[in-house]
């Protein structure tokens, strides 16, 4: 049987650490094969040297049979490789034409000549269902839209071989959907995928064989059909994982905080991107407010948290207006934030576990005396913390946070919030990029934190996620909510509609 | 032995000294091309000696009294920058601050007679503090509330201080002395240090500095405040997340910066080195001499203290370096070269963490 890829024995080494340790990945033509592994398990640095992005230090590459050297991604399209990106590579103030076709005008006469690549375009369209307007500006076009104009451009390209790098992470449940229907119609056009991923569901759903990855190292190659999702999580994770959550129903308690017609001004253009939102938060729950990415989440965190200030409304915590209140107010107050952006607002990056350990803190008698840091207690306390929340790192309470895995970054996050025994714990998508290990023990966690009669505010884009933990649904959309549901009464497929703005209700 | 080299500050010191290393070979070669063209010149590696002691030249201690002398001014604005630098900041006005500092010491002395001339001193510094840190101040004021990027703002108050002071140094001058200095008895004490050194400039000065090294690296590694500011220096949205106020932050990074660099100018325009104010309207090199100071010192007030003195001893040594018949602009190649490598001192520590680990496995 001949491959149209082979990837024999590629090994890549960044300095410290093995991105890719003797892997060999043969795919098949016309199939789809999905490339499962944990954040940080070499997956897209595989794929990065496929696409002439970096040069292995050992290993070849074999594309229909023949060695082929790849250094630039235009040697990739040459062979025949393109790839959808997990963050989309489109001008935005272009027309879908125009984005179709960069890079591979046609000029005639010096001037470029439209009219037969929007007949291809169209073409391709209808060939594949695409129901593409080539001439709608891509702002303008949904997100799910902006990855078929992705596809487009490899199709137009005549690739056939597609990389798709995490591509259902910004879909709806309808649009993922969708995409599962694509993906098989370009399989059936003689196309071969390759599909990198972590969700299980995904990889059942559309592939063909799997290839897991774990630590730079190529675990198996599996048929999809013959294997379970507990085998294949135990294969990526290298233990049993528990994929489902179990907890009790929820016994909601008092308010705890009460959010009344909070609006937030958008920084990126002058209307509201958060308008008129009421909710309550009670202890004793976990409250989701779920939606698509940018529908006004963000914001509507930044504003309970302080980051950003209030255009209106209120926000009453134990009976006092946060409004006007710092963020130290908050913290003090036992108000926790697991931020959303763990680089940007959760951690210090060049300062050491243990100085990220006492972020609102080292300013207590226990951390400082005079305004001296007491550098004993600061590391007696990070080692603490390490034991509890089993924070693994190359040298204990004094690496670099830098230098952690994206999973332990978040423990150490969580150990901190925590630490302050919240009353209210917000948590932003707190498991973005984490494997089914970590997601399983932060989970956990929260629904800990709500047996304790805690309050906690999960404000999540994972579908699953959502289903699972929450113990009351809120939707928002467009900065608006848009719906409450009980996880215990509502499909995936219907919160969907709430979250496309497709279906809404008045919400109290 | 291997924990010993993987410690990151040995690996620091270890890229600093090959930045100096590859610096020095390429004085060198720039000596043994140039010796062709000078027909007295000497030989290249005699030249290199010279160099190297040149800055120790003069018998006994005297060498050494000129070089603690001449390091203390870019001691302190080597301070300014790196202590910027920590806090997340370019502080590249070391220059229009140092000057700033320097004049209204200067004015201090000169005119404030009403104090007791022997404690005259120790007020001229104060003012230099304040001075330069106002100085600071404005573009740590337009960084933290206005977002204007802080190199813009200081490179243009270089310009506006260097041409306030060219305009106002008639105020302190007088017709018949346009280059008036401060009276010696108001000037920075040498406490006898001219006589062990046997060089009428040295003075307390190198001890000021020192202290003063020891001070910002205590602040910095030791207090809450320091390591507010270097939270905010690290990561802004970070430090305003946990509630640290970043802006007041900022703020007061650029003014301690601008301080320690006014301070510098009190060290040169009140002591006996009798510098006077340039006319010519040239930007203060005290303050660029910050930069590189800073950047050898890989940030560290204590590395900086290294670092200046090395600065110090270079730059002493073009006279001698010319008697010998090359060119002193030899050595600010050289020194250009070492600022050059210490800025890819990154490479370097990468190189050197590859080699050992690379030694490590074959063991």
């Amino acid at each position: 049987m001949e491959y149209v890829i082979e990837l024999r024995n590629i090994t890549k080494v960044f300095p410290g650490i093995i991105a890719n340790d003797d892997i060999t990945l043969k795919v098949k033509k016309g199939e789809i094969h999905a490339l499962l592994g944990e954040n940080g398990a070499g997956k897209s640095t595989l794929m990065s040297v496929l696409f002439g992005l970096y040069k292995p230090e050992k290993g070849s590459i074999y594309i229909k049979g023949k060695e082929a050297h790849i250094t630039n991604p235009n040697d990739a399209n040459r062979y025949g490789i393109g790839m959808v990106h997990q963050h989309f590579k489109l001008v935005h103030n272009f027309t879908v034409l125009e984005n179709v076709i960069l890079g591979v005008e046609t000029v005639k006469n010096g001037t470029l000549v439209m009219a037969e690549a929007r007949r291809k375009v169209l073409d391709l369209s209808k060939r594949y269902n695409l129901f593409i307007e080539p001439d709608h500006l891509i702002s303008d076009i949904s997100v799910g839209m902006q990855q078929r104009v992705e596809i487009l451009k490899m199709l137009y390209k005549n690739n056939d071989i597609l990389i798709f790098d995490e591509p259902t992470a910004v879909l709806t449940p309808q649009e993922i959907d969708e995409l599962m229907k694509i993906m098989k119609e370009l399989i059936s056009e003689g196309k071969t995928i390759i599909f990198i991923t972590h969700k299980l569901n995904e990889i059942k759903a559309v592939a063909d064989r799997v290839s897991i990855l774990r630590k730079g190292k190529l675990i198996d190659t599996v048929d999809v059909a013959s294997s379970t999702k507990e085998s294949l999580s135990e294969m990526m994770v290298g233990r049993k994982v528990l994929l489902e959550v179990n907890k009790t129903p929820a016994e909601p308690k008092e308010v705890i905080m009460e959010v009344s017609h909070l609006s937030m001004k958008s920084k990126h253009h002058g209307k509201d991107s958060v308008n008129d939102v009421s909710f309550k938060v009670r202890r004793g729950e976990i409250l989701c407010i779920a939606g698509i990415e940018g529908n006004g989440q963000t914001d509507l965190v930044y504003g309970i948290t302080g980051l950003q200030k209030l255009s209106g409304g209120k926000i009453l915590y134990k009976g006092v207006d946060l409004a006007t209140k710092s963020i130290r107010y908050r913290s003090l107050n036992k108000i926790s934030h697991i931020p959303e952006d763990r680089h940007k607002h959760g951690l210090v990056l060049d300062y050491n576990l243990a100085e990220n350990l006492i972020l609102q803190t080292y300013f207590t008698d226990k951390f400082q005396k005079f305004g001296f840091l007491n550098f004993k207690n600061i590391y007696d306390h990070a080692d603490k913390m390490i034991q509890r929340f089993d924070i693994r790192s190359g040298s204990g309470s004094h690496s670099v946070t830098r230098s952690m895995s994206g999973g332990n970054q978040q423990k150490a996050i969580l150990a901190r919030e925590l630490d302050i025994n919240p009353d209210l714990l917000i948590a932003v998508q707190p498991t973005r990029g984490l494997d089914v290990g970590a997601i399983e023990y932060i989970h956990k966690t929260l629904i800990e934190q709500r047996d304790a009669g805690k309050a906690v505010l999960l404000v999540s884009l994972e579908l699953s996620e959502v289903m699972s933990v929450s113990d009351r649904i809120l939707v928002i959309y467009e900065g608006e909510l848009v719906g409450e549901v009980d996880p215990t009464k509502i499909t995936q497929q219907e919160l969907g509609l709430y979250m496309s703005g497709s279906k809404r209700e008045k919400v109290e | 032995m291997k924990k010993f080299l993987m410690n990151a500050g040995v690996q620091k010191i270890f890229a600093a000294l090959l930045a100096i290393l590859f610096g020095l070979a390429f004085g060198v070669v720039i000596l043994f091309i140039s010796s062709f063209f000078i027909s007295k010149a000497s030989y290249p590696l005699d030249a290199l000696y010279t160099i190297v002691t040149g800055g120790l030249r003069f018998s006994g201690l005297k060498g050494l009294g000129i070089i603690m002398r001449f390091m203390s001014p870019i001691l302190l604005t080597g301070l300014s920058v790196g202590f910027a630098f920590k806090t997340g900041l370019f502080n590249i006005g070391a220059s229009g601050q140092f000057v700033i500092g320097g004049f209204v010491a200067a004015y201090i002395c000169i005119k404030w007679t009403f104090i007791p001339l022997e404690y005259l001193w120790i007020v001229g510094i104060l003012g230099a503090v304040i001075a330069g840190g106002i100085v600071g101040l404005i573009s740590g004021l337009l960084k933290a509330y206005r977002n204007v990027n802080e190199v813009i703002s200081a490179i243009m108050l270089n310009y506006i201080s260097m041409i306030t002071v060219s305009n106002l140094v008639s105020i302190i001058a007088d017709k018949n002395n346009p280059s008036r200095t401060s009276p010696p008895l108001s000037r920075i004490p040498t406490l006898g240090l001219d006589k062990i050194f046997g060089n009428n400039t040295t003075d307390i000065s190198i001890f000021i500095a020192i202290l003063v090294a020891i001070l910002i690296y205590i602040i910095l590694e030791r207090t809450t405040f320091g390591y507010e500011l270097k939270a905010c220096g690290y990561n802004r949205n970070a430090a305003r997340y946990a509630g640290i106020n970043d802006r007041l932050g900022i703020t007061l990074s650029m003014t301690i910066a601008g301080a320690l660099a006014g301070l510098g100018g009190a060290m040169v325009y009140i002591s006996s080195i009798t510098k006077v104010f340039d006319s010519l309207l040239t930007l203060a090199p005290e303050g660029f001499d910050g930069i590189s100071v800073a950047l050898l010192g890989m940030s560290n007030p204590l590395g900086i203290i290294f670092s200046a003195a090395f600065i110090a001893a270079l730059k002493n040594a073009g006279p001698a370096l010319s008697r010998s018949g090359f060119n002193e602009e030899v050595v600010k190649i050289m020194t250009a070269v070492i600022i050059y490598a210490s800025a890819f001192s990154l490479i370097f520590r990468e190189k050197l963490v590859q080699f050992f680990t690379k030694k490590g496995a074959k063991k």
